[in-house]
């Protein structure tokens, strides 16, 4: 019998309905874990026991009185960078170290609504700028199949703590891969939903065009459940789009027998790692015998996606980060000669390099004289890409693609070169760019022991034609259900 | 080098941050790398291109004008670094 | 050689919405500071902005009454720079599509009517207040304002005087005010204006470098600091030097204009479409919703007062400035049709009794029902022109009817013959040494026999009368 904190969400959701397991129960042996594996794995900036046996006791209460819904009482772990009013939110900075929200994300509202039990924030990259957690103001996560690697980032806490069993699901948020691919690197299923799918009101912003909450699971039944909670129209957000949402259980068990997955050559003729060439392949041929058809396509602009990316997101966060000036919340320096010397200081203690790094990267592209040659260029470069993609969806039901060129890296490999961290993402940055959604699915282990994950891409709003091709994968393999060596 | 050490200085002065010696040498040399590597934007045509801002196709909705509870004074200075009185308090700005 | 000033005007409008242009905080004025904030205007992490419909409809008004065009797709964009006032450190506003473009203000000047072209109008949103302590090197940071909306209206640079440029800012504010969309109050800030002042060589087309000018606020003080300007860049120029590109404060104490010394470096505001908004979309339908509902502009009304109420071009002017003033009077001549003499009522009494007053006409204790009524009993001869004024000073202190002032004050004229010529008679008698001397020729004693009855009469002898009848009597005596 697997532990408690091993289970899906949906396998304990049935416990609860049975009345064979209490929340409170749940939740505890959850804590429980986090207390064992925690100091290990760092996967949390803020776990609040006391709150979320609160949470629990409550969650009791609504499923005694017949009230719950499907996840009620299901302990889920949120990113430090969803607005949790009364609780400390730090998007992993220090500049907001002592920031107290006092508002709820949307997502957190909804979240409360369906009596999940939130047990923390968990940890990522500085406000959502790395690839490996590792630009924490609170240390770095690590990989809890290799505590020498990194998770992935920016979720790298979310994705960390699923793996882990410190959490039974999570939320992260993705604005260049930042779910996708620390799913892949800690051997767990998550998805970006479409772009205005779920409401970013409350989501610290790093880059506003390209930043998209979704949800972490160990399967796609798991993930299904959760886009049912999260998305959906939300007035306060105006890229939030308003339209019919689906119930996406309803697809895990539709047949995908004769779908058509594309594959972009300008991806896979950049493949030169073993293990991600493998695994890939081993994918693709399950998904052959499923009688899914494979064509290869040509998507010419998305070699550009990394430049343009590293453009528009900088500019973006630029002006987004500027609200953090030592004077209506957050850290503030001391010892100043004047109200612009305050800022300087102020902000140069706060942020951490890689988000000064971006800072100056975004300024720059914006400045007067460069608007034109650098963001005006990849914001129709951006224009590109996602013609590519509509026209690729004419011809697949979904793009097929590896997440990451190679399986987890270690700790501090990239860390002091920018370019190297950023070219991780060069399978994930076309998405967001196109404001697509995309799900990233296990698909086996190294030669090192370490996950190796692959992406599936639809058009916009199919979330559920993902969900559907996730969950037809996971009936056949058995990736997902591997649990690290802790 | 396609970015200038000035380029640096002006560019930090903007973007309000404090760059030590060392640390304005070293952004130089890393966003000089990135600069280049954007450099392959160059051989896209973008003749008659539209840039796009975003990725939803849609209007920006309106909301009616309704006033709606403001925060409690101390709520919204709950998080300041420094107040006086209900104002946040900062170093004199001189115009 | 002889320099031309060229003047442009960048005007912001408050709009006076109930709510914030993209939350749903309150714009009252007078709160304790930060008492009107929420985690938008206070520009907290994770907050996202939301269009006010009325901010835009009321922006699209004014943009009609300029004659502007509507442009159906419009932008929001970011303007960045940093300021304790400003919580985002950016601005919402408008840079490469505003909500219009083009359009034109008719001014009246010295040489007739001019129209002044705009080059556009856009929403963007207000800062908040910084108050700076006098004795410590503090200032404080009020965000109440934040985030109010507000309408940037730009004029080409075609102004050629500060007088013109006052012209087209009465014109502007008077708009606003009678579109009910800004208080238009100066002073507080709802109706701002900085100048963008250059001089060239008099007949010349091309333009000079110009400065900026800031913090002018009345209308005077436009046109102080846009002559001192002027003045300045003419000695500057005559002494062969060159004008700075820069921005300059108005000091209204001493007059003069000085140079910002500003650390802050040459402003870059990195204007780029703000991510958080879509783009803004004018339904043609809601234009012309709108424009079906716009009321007669002043200009119009100044002149359909001169053409069809013979009106003269000032007095219609002061009339139609002030939309509630505008009413009153022709609320007035409705009852009393006689546009003249209300007209001549309103534009000195009436007027010289609202000057101290902060509200105009619109606290005007005296209705135009209780005005028309004054003017019918001057006009029927039950109170003379003189009485009236007593009256109506009454009327304004206590706002009762002239009615029934007349009547608690027993003001009602003598217009009697028979008692009036008794009274004539009396005074007459009494004073044979004066009517022999004006019977010998001093016709001008005739004033101290009218000031004789008015006394016995306590002025309330109808003065035509007795003037017929002191003649007629003195006549006959001689």
């Amino acid at each position: 019998m697997s532990e408690l904190y091993e289970l899906t969400a949906w396998e304990l959701a049935g416990l609860l309905k049975e009345k064979k397991v209490g929340s409170v129960e749940i939740t505890n042996a959850v804590l429980k874990r986090i207390e064992e594996v925690e100091d290990r794995v760092n996967a949390y900036v803020t776990v609040t026991p006391d709150s979320a046996l609160e949470q629990a006791r409550e969650a009791d209460r609504r499923l005694a009185a017949g009230e719950a819904g499907p996840l009620t009482g299901i302990p889920i772990a949120v990113k430090d960078n969803m607005c949790f009013k009364g609780r400390k939110t730090t998007c992993g900075s220090r500049i907001l170290a002592n920031f107290v929200p006092p508002y709820d994300a949307a997502v957190v509202e909804l979240l409360r609504k369906e009596g999940m039990v939130i047990l923390g924030s968990a940890n990522m990259d500085e406000f959502a700028m790395g690839s490996s957690t590792e630009t924490s103001h609170w240390g770095p996560t690590h990989n809890p199949w290799n505590l020498e690697a990194t998770p992935g980032g920016s979720s790298g806490g979310s994705a960390a703590a699923v793996a882990a069993c410190e959490a039974i699901v999570a939320l992260g948020s993705d604005t260049g891969g930042s779910i996708r691919l620390p799913a892949s690197y800690c051997g767990v299923t998550g998805m970006k939903p479409t772009y205005g799918a779920v409401s970013r009101y409350g989501l610290v912003a790093y880059a506003s065009s390209l930043d998209q909450i979704g949800p972490f699971g160990r399967d796609a039944k798991d993930l299904a459940l959760l886009l049912n909670v999260i998305c959906g129209h939300d007035p306060r957000d105006s890229t939030s789009v308003p339209r019919e949402v689906p119930d996406f259980t309803t697809f895990l068990d539709k047949p995908v027998k004769g779908m058509t997955l594309g594959m972009p050559k300008e991806f896979f003729s950049k493949l030169d790692n073993p293990d991600v060439e493998r695994c890939i392949g081993e994918a693709k041929s399950v998904m052959e015998s499923m009688g899914i058809s494979f064509v290869e396509l040509s998507l010419p602009h998305l070699d550009y996606g990394i430049a343009a990316y590293y453009i528009i997101a900088p500019s973006e966060a630029s002006s987004n980060l500027a609200r953090y000036d030592g004077v209506k919340y957050g850290h503030r320096a001391e010892g100043f000669t004047s109200m612009i010397d305050m800022y300087c200081k102020t902000r140069a203690e706060g942020f951490g390099p890689e988000v000064k790094r971006r800072i100056m990267l975004g300024t720059y592209a914006l400045s007067s004289g460069y608007y034109d040659a650098y963001y005006l260029k990849a914001a129709k470069v951006r224009s590109l890409i996602t013609q590519d993609f509509r026209k690729a969806f004419e011809t697949c039901d979904a793009v097929f693609c590896p997440t990451s060129p190679t399986p987890p890296f270690k700790i501090g490999e990239k860390i002091d070169d920018p370019i190297q961290m950023y070219l991780t993402d060069v399978f994930t940055i076309p998405v967001n760019m196109a404001g697509l959604p995309g799900i990233a699915l296990p698909g086996g282990l190294s030669a090192d022991g370490l996950p190796v994950g692959f992406q599936l891409i639809a058009p916009h709003f199919e979330e559920a034609r993902l969900v559907q091709l996730a969950a037809a994968f996971q009936r056949e393999t058995d990736h997902h259900l591997k649990r690290p060596p802790l | 080098m396609k970015i200038t050490s000035e380029e640096v200085d002006y560019v930090a002065v903007l973007g309000r941050l404090t760059l030590e010696p060392e640390e304005k040498i070293k952004y130089q040399s890393q966003l000089d790398d990135i600069l280049k590597y954007m450099e392959m934007l160059s051989e896209v045509d973008t003749d008659d291109v539209e840039p796009m801002a975003g990725p939803v196709e849609l209007y920006t909705p309106l909301r009616e004008d309704e006033v709606k509870p403001s925060l409690q004074v101390d709520e919204a200075l709950a998080n300041a670094p420094e107040r006086e009185g209900s104002s946040f308090k900062v170093p004199k700005v001189i115009e | 050689m002889e320099y031309e000033p060229v003047i442009g005007l960048e005007v912001h409008a408050q709009l006076l919405t109930d709510s914030k242009a993209f939350c749903s905080c309150t714009t009252r004025f007078g709160a304790e500071p930060n008492a009107n904030t929420c985690p938008i205007c206070l520009g907290m992490p994770g907050v996202l902005p939301v269009l006010n419909r009325k901010a835009l409809e009321f922006t699209v008004r004014m943009a009609l009454a300029c004659n502007c065009t509507i442009n159906e797709m419009s932008r929001f964009a970011r303007k960045n720079y940093y300021y304790p006032d400003l919580p985002k450190n950016y601005q919402i506003s408008q840079y490469e599509l505003p909500v219009a473009t083009g359009g034109w203000v008719e001014i009246e000047t010295s040489d007739g009517p001019k129209r002044i072209a705009l080059t556009r109008i856009h929403m963007e949103e207000d800062a908040g207040k910084l108050i700076h302590d006098d004795q410590r090197p503090v200032s404080y940071v009020d965000l109440n304002r934040t985030g109010v909306p507000l309408i940037e209206i730009v004029s080409e640079p075609e102004i050629t005087s500060p007088e013109e440029a006052a012209a087209y800012l009465r014109a502007l504010r008077s708009m606003l005010v009678y579109l009910r969309i800004c208080d238009g109050n100066m002073e507080e800030g709802s109706f701002r204006c900085d100048a963008n002042v250059s001089l060239r060589p008099k007949g010349s087309t091309g333009l000079g470098v110009k400065t900026e000018l800031k913090n002018m606020n009345s209308f005077r003080f436009v046109q102080k600091g846009l002559q001192y300007e002027i003045d300045r860049q003419n000695t500057a120029l005559e002494n062969g030097e060159r004008i700075v590109q820069e921005t300059r404060l108005f000091n209204s104490s001493t007059g003069v204009t000085a140079s910002m010394r500003s650390k802050e470096q040459a402003h870059d505001y990195r204007y780029f479409p703000d991510p958080d908004l879509l783009p803004l979309r004018v339904a043609p339908e809601l234009v012309e919703q709108i424009r079906g509902e716009l009321p007669e502009l002043p200009a119009e009304k100044r002149e359909r007062f001169v053409r069809d109420l013979g009106i003269p071009g000032y007095d219609a002017g002061v009339l139609t400035a002030d939309r509630d003033l505008a009413a009153y009077f022709e609320g007035t001549v409705e009852l009393f049709p006689n546009p003249k003499a209300v007209s001549n009522w309103i534009m000195t009494e009436m007027m010289r009794k609202l000057k101290g007053e902060e509200n105009g006409i619109a606290e005007c204790p005296v209705s135009p029902q209780q005005l028309a009524d004054l003017l019918k009993l001057i006009d029927d001869g039950t109170i003379s022109g003189k009485m009236a004024k007593t009256v109506f000073e009454e009327m304004f202190a206590t706002g009762q009817g002239p009615d029934v002032i007349i009547k608690e004050k027993g003001l009602v004229q003598v217009s009697d013959a028979g008692e009036l010529l008794s009274i004539v008679n009396e005074i007459l008698d009494k004073n044979p040494g004066e009517v022999s001397k004006y019977l010998g020729g001093k016709t001008q004693l005739m004033g101290f026999f009218v000031g004789q009855i008015m006394k016995a009469t306590k002025g309330k002898a109808n003065p035509a009368m007795v003037n017929q009848l002191l003649a007629e009597e003195l006549k006959k005596r001689g």
